[in-house]
C-alpha cells in the first residue's frame, strides 16, 4: 500500500501532455517586464532608474521586510522605464521595464554546467545567500525560502522534505527538472539540510512519475541521509501539510505552519535555485514554465527568463488555438485566469495553461443539495458548503468557528460540487474577512 | 374531603408560593433601565437598518438617552422629523440634518465603456474585484454584479438593462449606507439631496492617466482641470487625474457640466434648458 495523506482528496485527470518534454531555454525576449511584487509579503524597492545599464543576474529590486524578496535582472540592457503594467493579479501594478540588448551575465556567476558538489558554507552562510539571491518557493506560493529556513527560537526541525510530487495536472515541469537536473537537486538538497541543521530529508515523487522515482532513487544511494518516498497519486498531496502527513504521518495541528511538527518542505525547483545559488553564485531570475492544452500543437517545458511576455511563451508552443476559452496562470485547480497575453512571466508562473472554450466554462449553477461531497473530499478536514454559505450571508463569528482560515484554497471542493457551485470563490472571500478581523483584534 | 379539593388546595399553595418567590427574586434582581429608552424606541422607524452606526434602534435608542450631546446622531431613515420627536422626549432639541441620498459615481455603460473579456466566475462584486480589475479597460468602474442592490433594504436599487449600472431610486433611498458599505469599488457615495432634489456630481472615479481612462470609457473623467478652473465657488478639486465636487460648496450653478469635455459632470432634476425665442417667422408649431 503506497503512503498518501489521510483527509479526503480528488483523483482530476492527468492529462500531461507535455511529459518527458526536454526543458528548452527560450530565446531571450526584446523587453521584459519585471513585477516588484512577485513573492509573498511586501513588494520590493526598485534600486535603478529609468536609463539604467543592467547585466544578468544584477540587482535590481530589493527586499523592503523580512518577509520580502530581492529581485535580479532577467537580462542585460538599458532600463526603459519603472511603470504600472497589468500582471498576473489582474490589476496594473508596477514593473520595472528593460530593454535587452545582448546577454551579458554578472562576472560572478558561474556559466559552466559542471556539477559542484564541495559545500564549505555554513548553515547562517547558506540562509543569507539564499534570501540575497532572491529564491522564493518555486512550486507557485513564491513564500520567501529564506524565512521558512529560519528556524524561529523555541523551535526545532528534524526532517527537510521535498516536494517533487507535482500534484496538479497538466505541469511536468518538476518532473523535467528532476530527470535531467536530479544530482544538482541532491546537492541543494545537501545544502538545505546544512541550513536546517537536519541529518534527514525525504523526497515525494507521485507514483505516475516512475522513470522520477527510479532515477532519484539511484541518484539518492550516493548522497548521505537523503532518502526517496514514492506516493499514491492523489490531489493535493502537493500541499505542505498533506505532504508532512503522507511522508511522516504527522499532523499539523490547526492554525499553525509545518515547524510545529519538526519539518520544513521545500519544491524541488527551490531546491535547485538554492543549488545554482549557493554553488554558482547564480540568483534566480528563470525558471521552468510548462506550456500546455488539449488544442496546443507543442506542449513544452520551457526555461525562460522572469519578465517574459506570455504570448512569446504561447508562440513557442505553436501559438494560441482557435478553440480557446481561458488562458490558465498555474494548474487547473488553483491557477487563475488571465486577460491578456502581454502579462509578464514571474517567479511563480509555473505553467500556463489553455483551455479550450468548451472545458473552461462553468457548468450551471444549481442549488446546493446537500450531498456532502465537499466534505468528503476537503483534505483539511472542513465543511465547504458551510464555509461557503456563511461567507455569502457575512456570519464571520461562526466562519471563524468552523476554521476557514485552515482552508488551503486547493479546489478539490468546486472541483467536486455536482451543482457547479462556486464554493471556494465565496470560501476565499471569507478569508479575507475573517484574516482581516483577526488582524484588528491582535492590535 | 375528596381527592378534587386537596389537589386544587395543594397546587393553589404551591402557584403562591412561586408566585411569592418570584416576586421578591424579580424586585432583588431588577434591571434598572431608564423608561425613556423605550419612548425614544418607538418614535423610531425600527427599519434596524444600521444606517446610524448603531446595530438597530434600540442601540440607537439607548445611545440617544445615554449622551449628553445628541448632536452627532442622525437617524438617516426617519429624518428631520423623526429625530426632532425622539429629541422633544429627551427635552432637548436637534437641528436638522440635511437630506443625503445614494449616488453612484460611474457612467461606463455598455456604450461607454466597451467589454472586452467575459467574466465567468461567482455573481460577487467582491469576488469579482479580488480577481481582477473587471471586464472592461477601467479597472476602477462597476463591475455591474449587483451587490449594492442586494445590499439595500428600501427596495432603492435596481440594476438597469441596457447600461448595466446600478440605478438609485431616490424616493425609495433612505441614505443608511449599505450599498455604499457594499461595493468593493467605492463607487457609491452618499451626497446632499440638494434643494429640490437637484445635485450635481463627478460621475466617474477613474485614476487612471487621461488618455487610458479615455480609451476605456468615453464617459471618463480625464483630469483636464477645466472645472476646477470654471468654478466660482472653489468647490471642485482635481487629484489623481480625477475631479471632485465638494458638495457642502457647490452652489448648483452648473458652469462646469458645460465646460466637461466629456460629458463626466452629471445634473440630476434640473428643469430642460429653456429654447432660444426664435423669430415667429421660423417658428414651428409641435
Amino acid at each position: 500500500m503506497l503512503k498518501t495523506f489521510s483527509l479526503g482528496g480528488v483523483h482530476p485527470a492527468e492529462n500531461k501532455f507535455s511529459a518527458g518534454k526536454k526543458i528548452e531555454a527560450l530565446p531571450i525576449p526584446e523587453q521584459v517586464s519585471v513585477p516588484i511584487a512577485q513573492h509573498i509579503g511586501a513588494p520590493s524597492e526598485p534600486v535603478v532608474s529609468k536609463g539604467d545599464e543592467v547585466k544578468v543576474g544584477q540587482l535590481i529590486a530589493k527586499s523592503s521586510g523580512f518577509v520580502s524578496a530581492n529581485i535580479h535582472s532577467p537580462v542585460s540592457g538599458k532600463v526603459f522605464k519603472i511603470d504600472d503594467i497589468l500582471d498576473t493579479s489582474g490589476y496594473k501594478r508596477k514593473a520595472i521595464i528593460i530593454k535587452t540588448d545582448g546577454d551579458v551575465w554578472d562576472e560572478n556567476i558561474d556559466r559552466s554546467d559542471d556539477l559542484v558538489t564541495d559545500i564549505t558554507a555554513s548553515s547562517e552562510e547558506i540562509v543569507k545567500k539564499v534570501g540575497e539571491a532572491g529564491i522564493v518557493g518555486l512550486g507557485g506560493a513564491t513564500f520567501p525560502a529564506h524565512v521558512k529556513l529560519s528556524v524561529p527560537p523555541g523551535k526545532t526541525c528534524d526532517v527537510l522534505i521535498l516536494n517533487g510530487v507535482e500534484c496538479e495536472p497538466y505541469l511536468t515541469a518538476d518532473h523535467q527538472l528532476m530527470m535531467e537536473k536530479g544530482d544538482e537537486i541532491m546537492v541543494g538538497t545537501q545544502l538545505l539540510m546544512i541550513a536546517l541543521k537536519v541529518e534527514k530529508a525525504i523526497i515525494g515523487i507521485e507514483n505516475n512519475k516512475p522513470d522520477a522515482i527510479k532515477h532519484m532513487t539511484d541518484l539518492a544511494s550516493k548522497y548521505q541521509g537523503i532518502t526517496i518516498q514514492p506516493l499514491k497519486v492523489q490531489y493535493p498531496q502537493g500541499g505542505e501539510k498533506q505532504l508532512i502527513d503522507a511522508c511522516i504521518s504527522r499532523q499539523i495541528p490547526s492554525g499553525k505552519l509545518p515547524i510545529e511538527v519538526g519539518a520544513v518542505v521545500q519544491n524541488v525547483g527551490t531546491t535547485l535555485a538554492v543549488y545554482e545559488a549557493i554553488q554558482k553564485n547564480k540568483p534566480l531570475f528563470e525558471r521552468v514554465v510548462t506550456v500546455t492544452g488539449k488544442s496546443v500543437s507543442n506542449p513544452s517545458n520551457f526555461l525562460a527568463r522572469v519578465g517574459t511576455p506570455l504570448n512569446q511563451l504561447i508562440d513557442a508552443a505553436g501559438g494560441l488555438p482557435e478553440d480557446t476559452g481561458k488562458i490558465i496562470g498555474g494548474g487547473p485547480m488553483m491557477g487563475k485566469a488571465l486577460t491578456s497575453t502581454e502579462v509578464p512571466i514571474t517567479k511563480g508562473s509555473s505553467g500556463i495553461l489553455i483551455m479550450p472554450e468548451e472545458i473552461a466554462k462553468r457548468g450551471k449553477l444549481e442549488p446546493c443539495i446537500r450531498c456532502s461531497k465537499c466534505v468528503s473530499v476537503c483534505p483539511m478536514g472542513l465543511s465547504p458548503y458551510l464555509l461557503s454559505t456563511v461567507s455569502d450571508k457575512a456570519i464571520w463569528d461562526r466562519a471563524e468557528e468552523e476554521k476557514i482560515m485552515d482552508c488551503i484554497e486547493c479546489g478539490s471542493c468546486s472541483f467536486t460540487c455536482p451543482a457547479n457551485r462556486p464554493l471556494l470563490d465565496y470560501i476565499r472571500l471569507g478569508k479575507g474577512k475573517v484574516g482581516q478581523i483577526m488582524r484588528s483584534r491582535n492590535k | 374531603m375528596n381527592v378534587v379539593l386537596i389537589t386544587i388546595i395543594s397546587l393553589g399553595v404551591l402557584g403562591a408560593l412561586a408566585a411569592i418567590i418570584l416576586y421578591f427574586v424579580a424586585q432583588k434582581f431588577k434591571v434598572f433601565e431608564d423608561p425613556r429608552i423605550d419612548q425614544v424606541e418607538e418614535a423610531l422607524p425600527a427599519a434596524n437598518c444600521g444606517g446610524c452606526g448603531f446595530p438597530g434602534c434600540r442601540a440607537f435608542a439607548e445611545a440617544m438617552v445615554k449622551s449628553d450631546d445628541i448632536s452627532d446622531l442622525n437617524c438617516p431613515v426617519g429624518g428631520a422629523d423623526t429625530m426632532s420627536a425622539a429629541a422633544a422626549i429627551l427635552g432637548k432639541e436637534v437641528s436638522a440634518a440635511a437630506p443625503m441620498v445614494a449616488v453612484v459615481r460611474c457612467n461606463g455603460t455598455c456604450e461607454n465603456r466597451p467589454r472586452i473579456t467575459q467574466y465567468d466566475g461567482a455573481t460577487s462584486c467582491t469576488i469579482a474585484s479580488s480577481l481582477y480589475g473587471g471586464d472592461t479597460g477601467c479597472s476602477n468602474g462597476c463591475l455591474g454584479l449587483g451587490e449594492c442592490v442586494d445590499a439595500c433594504d428600501f427596495n432603492a436599487m435596481y440594476m438597469h438593462e441596457k447600461t448595466g449600472l446600478p440605478v438609485i431610486i431616490e424616493d425609495n433611498c433612505v441614505s443608511c449606507g449599505a450599498c455604499v458599505d457594499s461595493c468593493p469599488k467605492n463607487i457609491i457615495e452618499l451626497r446632499k439631496k440638494g434643494p429640490k432634489s437637484r445635485r450635481i456630481f463627478v460621475s466617474c472615479i477613474n485614476t487612471d492617466k487621461g488618455g487610458t481612462a479615455k480609451k476605456a470609457c468615453s464617459a471618463a473623467c480625464i483630469g483636464c482641470k477645466k472645472c476646477q478652473k470654471i468654478c466660482p465657488f472653489d468647490a471642485i478639486t482635481v487629484e489623481n487625474n480625477l475631479a471632485y465636487i465638494d458638495y457642502n460648496k457647490c452652489k448648483l450653478c452648473r458652469k462646469c457640466v458645460a465646460e466637461c469635455p466629456t460629458n463626466a459632470i452629471h445634473m440630476l432634476n434640473f428643469p430642460p434648458p429653456k429654447p432660444k425665442v426664435e423669430k415667429p417667422a421660423a417658428e414651428t408649431a409641435e
